[in-house]
């Protein structure tokens, strides 16, 4: 009977190797990233009422766990603050980086919240296969409304594809903060702009039990 | 009412079209000489956040009616009236194709706007999108940045909000364009007029908590988003080349 169950573990492992094989193989091209992660997260989110209801915590426990792996913060992070990246220190850098994946995770978290009856459609990817650095496109489709494009940057690392912009109709949710990243380190040098994005962040922390309603 | 409205509307779009032409190049001839902007140009800052802080003032008033409508309204009623005037503004977006020399999306939004009007009386039902015909959004500004108009100085205007110089005009013909708007019958015009502004504005709710935590500074944030969003709708969505060279480690 034991060495019965024994075999039969290791039968399921070796299937979920072969599963996890499959998804690793499909995950040499960005699109398939994309969409294995945005089913798999919408799958979740349609089925949690929490969710939809607009329980954040939940919603960013699950952005930190099915998205964060495939985001690439330090490009985000230099992108956003721009020319002035160069001026930070690399202690400075993931400080930087670290609130503002912070303040994004938030962000992204609260737009599941929202989500209600809307169906995303893959639009057929154009790159080439030798691509290091493409734009995924997609469409988010919803009853009586105009779609929403929303596109990825992409970019290939050892370890897969990592996103390090999104862009919502038309939108770069990152560079939309350089004019405001700009001008605080320009009054306040790098570490004023630490400061901004730490205060921020507590503010949206505290604020939390408000949010769940 | 909406049923019978299609071939009015029509008339009325022949007969817009028959002023238009001359006023159009006229707007081109005065305008062409700036230069396409890049970055952010708002020299009258000061006067915007006034108006920005007069429209939070009036939308504590319009935004609990169109979350009432949001909540209230079943789904089929918000889409028929999306629909309705999503459907006539597509005769409008076929003359900006037409404008902007797209004639094949001029064909296809126009194509869009028959169908609509008579098998999904009136607009209410978009069967065009189902039968594949995609749905284009042009307008008179982004036809005059085709044209190669600058964007001008960037202004927040009471009620209408963000609009640079060149989308300002660009809104201007929109309206006059806008069969609503032309309605003899007042009761019936206002009516129409606001429960679109309301169905706009309660389009937008999704978005308001994203901006009220993602902003530092609301104002800068929603005149950024604008004008990017602006950009994109005129590159008809085409990604921007990586502009991070000089940001990259």
């Amino acid at each position: 009977m034991k060495s019965l169950l024994a075999k039969f573990s290791a039968l399921c492992l070796g299937l979920s190797f072969l599963v996890a094989g499959s998804v690793l193989a499909q995950e040499s091209s960005p699109d398939a990233m994309i969409k294995r992660v945005t089913d798999e997260v919408l799958t979740i989110v349609r089925a949690d009422r929490d969710i939809q209801n607009g329980n954040t915590k939940k919603a960013i426990d699950l952005v930190e766990n099915k998205v964060l792996p495939y985001f690439n913060f330090q490009r985000m992070t230099a992108l956003a603050v721009g020319r002035d990246w160069n001026k930070a220190t690399p202690e400075q850098k993931k400080r930087l980086s670290d609130e503002f994946r912070t303040l994004l995770v938030r962000t992204y978290s609260n737009a599941l919240t929202s989500y209600r009856n809307q169906t995303v459609s893959y639009k057929p990817f154009k790159g080439q296969d030798s691509d290091t650095d493409v734009i995924v496109k997609t469409e988010i489709l919803q009853p009586g409304s105009k779609p929403v494009q929303l596109d990825y940057a992409v970019e290939k690392h050892s370890d897969g594809w990592k996103v390090y912009d999104v862009i919502v109709g038309g939108i770069s949710l990152v560079t939309n903060y350089r004019d405001t990243f700009r001008q605080e380190v320009s009054t306040s040098g790098i570490d004023g702009l630490i400061q901004m994005l730490v205060t921020k962040n507590r503010q949206l922390e505290s604020g939390k039990a408000a949010d769940r309603k | 009412m909406m049923i019978g409205k299609g071939g009015f509307v029509k008339q009325q779009i022949a007969q817009r079209l028959r002023r238009f032409v001359p006023v159009a190049s006229a707007l081109a001839l005065c305008c062409v000489a700036s230069a396409q902007a890049v970055e952010t140009q708002d020299p009258f800052e000061g006067f915007n956040r006034a108006m920005f802080s007069v429209n939070e003032g009036i939308d504590t008033v319009v935004k609990p009616v169109a979350k009432g409508y949001d909540e209230a309204a079943p789904l089929p009623v918000k889409a028929a009236v999306g629909n309705f005037f999503g459907n006539l503004y597509d005769a409008w977006t076929a003359v900006n194709d037409l404008l902007q020399g797209k004639p094949s999306d001029a064909a296809s939004d126009a194509g869009r706007f028959l169908v609509n009007t008579v098998v999904g009386i009136g607009g209410v039902f978009d069967v065009a999108s189902e039968m594949g015909m995609t749905k284009h959004s042009e307008d008179f500004g982004q036809t005059l940045g085709t044209w190669g108009v600058g964007e001008g100085p960037y202004f927040y205007w009471p009620i209408i909000g963000p609009r640079t110089t060149r989308d300002t005009f660009g809104w201007a013909v929109d309206s006059w364009a806008d069969p609503v708007w032309d309605l003899n019958d007042v009761p019936v015009r206002n009516t129409l007029v606001g429960v679109r502004f309301i169905d706009m504005r309660a389009s937008l709710l999704p978005a308001d908590r994203v901006v009220e935590e993602a902003a530092f500074d609301k104002y800068s944030y929603i005149r950024n988003a604008y004008l990017q969003y602006r950009r994109s709708q005129i590159r008809d969505g085409a990604p921007l080349p990586a502009d991070d060279a000089d940001s990259a480690e």
